[in-house]
């Protein structure tokens, strides 16, 4: 189908350009201007920029379909402008076998809405102690290799597993975080967590963790996606370890760069994350590095948990925020913050994240894949649970406005959504 | 409207009308606040065998579910045995009868007297509960919608006023 | 974010949570109210009809004999009905959620939950989803808070010491896993204690502990001069196990208050321990039971500040 979108502020993260103009898309791709369109959307006051590609959504299929489906959570997604996103191995059962991951993929492909990219295990059932057969699994579709927020407790698994990866040139999507220094905690270890009396995990348990995973990527040449950065200390070592040429990258996900630990209040369990939010220092040092691009690209890490997982106290509580329908209003709310320009901010859940994820959406140029999203980045979201169109209602933003509304969606040359 | 009678005046002639009854076996007990400042006076005045005695009645009154714990509650010391006693139970102004019915519980929960005998500064009518004074001051009619209350001055000395009802 | 729940919409107290965020006031009126009931328990009637006709439930998720006990005299002593329920931790996890036993409960026309639970902030979520006219009173809930132990203790200091404003108080101990501690600290802070000491192995105090208020010492002897009153917090063997100490023989080494080591203190300082005490690892049975121990007093006010808190809350 031939669709044009209209009179919008067009902008490109790849290439800076940010102009008023028109996008053409057909035959699933962007495509020059001219012919008749058969499909027309005004986008007169509107932005008109790449989807958001989310490199870490938990879409609940297989094994917790309790808590969320494919339908509710691609449905978010597009809601949320978001065309590409990663799904963490962490399903039941895990991501470990290429006949699961084939069913996903074919589950995603049918409902044709976003597109999915499955992360697979890279350890059998996450366990830590056995290879995934990573061939087969890239072989069906995985574009990366994880733990999801699985602890590696032996140290010798995690560089063999380097090695394995390396050999055949895999990327691996990895959290740090010591398994003995986190344990039985639930909270950054500071003044908040004492006030509360909360087990803390303190911010050596990422610094120790990443110093080791840099040590090993320095000796295997492993491509290293750091995932859901914390803190500061972890900030500062991933800006050396770039400058010293090491083949690593990393995220955060968009909740830690607005929130810190004086959020838990009187212990709202959905300020309970995995990691966990930490000082107000950490944070600003976060959404600093966002914007100056030591952190690549901000995720929502998307985690719908059901009602009975947050209305217990804050220690037994699932961790997790549900998050793909706020991470195109919570990207912004942090560039007016920073003052940043909209093309470098929507860089970070576009083109920066498409160059993590090895995908060629993420761009608004002739011959690219039409993934695309149109927004008013004024126009106010409530969020509800009868806004949010995700079986998660779990957001420490719940009740908020917050600026920022898709008017529309577009996936492979498709228009998927409309409001 | 009548002046509102003299609480200096009125305190020596309660004092009179007591002197008769006291025994051996009478004690006095003073409601908080203004109960307690007229008993300390009359105890003076009267061959009390015992000190004084005195009571608040936060935990025994009837209106606690709708208005809670309002005020902090002072200690009730009561220096004598109440066992078998002919008690003097001192207030300053009676209205309702609602104070002296907890008074009474309160005192029935220290011991067994022989006898309690309600002594007045000021009787303003209005009684909500079978209560009457034995030994009264005066009456004293209040206007509508205004509370009658004993005040003391720095100097010690007693008056009755009006004041707006909360 | 939220307004502090533990306050109705008049500022009056509608829960006991926590002593932290409570105002200034309030806590002097809980303390001053207790008096008088110290008084109830002397008479021969100790009894005020002050509860009649309103329930209290005891909800406790830990187990607790002496809290639950001190409790359950102070609800009967205002004529209160009362209701024991020890719901072990386990036979909750498999099966009704903690709110939905309160919601059960809620059914059977309770005014009062008293609630011990094992994870910090549980009563918080009850408070938030009961019914306007009941109110809940922690009993203790992990390692977060103690009100009634806190409060009693600041009765304590203050039957002893009368004047906040020029004490100089000690807490010794796991202040790590102490919600006793935490109550405590923060009412002294609030009530004006001008210096208020952690004495400890670095173990044992958790993060961030000075942004509570207070001074840290690691050693006692230097920790314990010239104080007013000794707070000794209760040692437990988990602790042990936890790779926090050694031994309970090296623990009394170099933490358990002894006659020599209290003598570095004023000559008229008090000793105060929570309960149940463990002779010979945190105090020694000299100290326990010698002239400077208040310990039995403590369980006395107990009771007096525990009918206190309930008639204010239960009024408002």
């Amino acid at each position: 189908m031939r669709i044009l979108i209209r009179g919008g502020r067009v902008i490109d993260p790849a290439s800076g350009r940010d102009a008023p103009g028109d996008v053409w898309v057909a035959d699933g791709r962007i495509a020059p201007p001219g012919g008749t369109p058969e499909r027309t959307v005004e986008a007169k006051g509107l932005v008109v920029a790449p989807g958001l590609i989310d490199l870490s959504a938990r879409l609940r299929e297989p094994g917790y379909e309790y808590k969320a489906t494919l339908e509710s959570e691609m449905d978010a997604a597009i809601a949320g402008g978001v065309t590409s996103l990663a799904c963490p191995p962490d399903t039941d059962p895990p991501l470990d076998e290429p006949g699961l991951v084939d069913m996903l993929r074919r589950r995603a492909k049918a409902l044709a809405l976003a597109r999915v990219y499955p992360i697979g295990a890279l350890t059998v059932k996450l366990q830590g102690a056995r290879l995934t057969e990573m061939s087969e699994l890239a072989a069906a579709g995985c574009v990366a290799f994880s733990q999801a927020n699985a602890p590696f407790t032996d140290t010798q698994v995690l560089w063999r597993a380097l090695q394995y990866a390396a050999t055949f040139g895999y990327r691996v999507w990895l959290r740090v975080e010591d398994p003995w220094l986190a344990k039985g905690g639930v909270a950054h270890d500071g003044e908040v967590a004492t006030r509360l009396g909360l087990p803390g995990i303190p911010p050596f348990a990422e610094t120790i963790a990443l110093g080791t995973l840099l040590e090993l990527v320095r000796a295997t040449g492993t491509r290293v996606h750091v995932c859901r950065l914390s803190t500061a200390a972890a900030v500062a070592m991933m800006r050396a370890a770039k400058k010293e040429g090491l083949p690593v990258s990393c995220d955060v996900g968009i909740h830690h760069v607005h929130l810190s630990d004086m959020d838990l209040g009187f212990y709202d369990s959905h300020c309970r994350l995995d990691p966990p939010l930490r000082s107000q220092r950490d944070r600003e040092a976060l959404a600093a590095a966002l914007a100056d691009g030591t952190i690549d690209c901000a995720v929502s890490d998307h985690t719908p948990v059901d009602e009975d997982g947050k209305h217990v106290p804050f220690a037994e509580a699932e961790s997790g925020a549900t998050g793909l329908e706020l991470l195109l209003p919570l990207t912004l709310k942090w560039a007016r913050e920073r003052k940043l320009a909209l093309a470098t901010a929507l860089a970070r859940v576009t083109s920066d994240a498409a160059r993590v994820l090895g995908s060629p959406s993420g761009r608004i140029e002739p011959g690219a894949p039409a993934d695309i999203v149109v927004f008013d980045p004024e126009a106010p979201f409530r969020v509800t649970p009868e806004t949010l169109r995700s079986q998660g209602k779990n957001s420490p933003f719940m009740g908020y406005e917050l600026a920022g509304r898709v008017r529309a969606t577009v996936v492979a040359g498709k228009l998927v959504y409309e409001c | 409207m009548k002046p509102l009678p003299d609480a200096e005046l009125l305190l020596p002639k309660l004092a009179a009308g007591l002197r008769p009854h006291v025994t051996p076996a009478s004690a006095m007990i003073g409601l908080y606040t203004g109960g307690a400042w007229l008993a300390e006076r009359l105890h003076a005045l009267l061959p009390m065998k015992d000190p004084l005695g005195l009571m608040d009645i936060a935990f025994y009154r009837d209106d606690y579910s709708k208005q809670g714990l309002k005020h902090d509650p002072k200690r009730t010391k009561i220096p004598f045995d109440v066992e078998g006693r002919d008690l003097l139970l001192v207030d300053d102004v009676l209205y309702t009868g609602r104070t002296v019915r907890a008074a009474m519980n309160e005192l029935f929960d220290y011991g067994r007297p022989r006898s309690i005998a309600l002594v007045v500064l000021a009787d303003r009518g209005g009684r909500q509960l079978p209560i009457c004074p034995q030994y009264c001051g005066a009456q004293v009619e209040v206007p509508e919608g205004m509370r009658l209350r004993l005040k003391r001055d720095p100097g010690g000395k007693l008056r009755l006023e009006l004041e707006r009802a909360a | 974010m939220q307004r502090n729940p533990q306050l109705n919409a008049n500022g009056e107290l509608q829960h006991l949570l926590s002593i932290e965020g409570l105002p200034r006031d309030t806590l002097l009126q809980i303390l001053d109210t207790a008096e008088p009931f110290a008084d109830v328990t002397e008479r021969e009637v100790k009894k005020v009809p002050l509860l009649r006709g309103k329930s209290v439930f005891n909800l406790f998720f830990e187990p607790s004999t002496r809290t639950r006990t001190t409790f359950e005299i102070a609800a009967k002593r205002l004529s209160a009905d009362v209701i024991n329920l020890n719901i072990a931790l386990s036979s909750q996890t498999k099966g009704e959620s903690l709110l939905d036993t309160v919601a059960n409960l809620s059914a059977m026309q309770a005014d009062i939950f008293v609630v011990r639970h094992a994870s910090s902030g549980a009563p918080y979520l009850i408070a938030r989803h009961v019914k306007p006219h009941e109110h809940v009173i922690n009993a203790g809930d992990g390692r977060h808070a103690h009100p009634t132990q806190g409060l009693l203790d600041l009765y304590t200091i203050r039957h002893y010491k009368k004047d906040f404003s020029r004490l100089t108080v000690a807490i010794v101990g796991d202040v790590l896993h102490s919600r006793v501690a935490r109550s405590l600290i923060h009412g002294l802070t609030t009530l004006g204690a001008p210096e208020v000491r952690v004495i400890g192995p670095q173990t044992l105090l958790p993060a961030g502990v000075e942004a509570l208020g207070v001074r840290v010492f690691h050693d006692m002897r230097a920790g314990l001069k010239d104080c007013d009153v000794v707070v000794m917090l209760r040692l437990q063997n988990e602790r042990m196990s936890g790779a926090l100490l050694p031994s309970a023989q090296e623990y009394f080494m170099n933490y358990g208050l002894t006659a020599e080591k209290l003598a570095l203190a004023r000559r008229d300082a008090i000793v105060m321990h929570p309960g149940p005490m463990n002779r010979g690892v945190e105090i020694d049975s000299s100290v326990a039971d010698g002239p400077h121990s208040v310990i039995l007093p403590q369980v006395t006010f107990g009771i007096a500040v525990r009918m206190a808190v309930m008639s204010i809350v239960a009024g408002n």
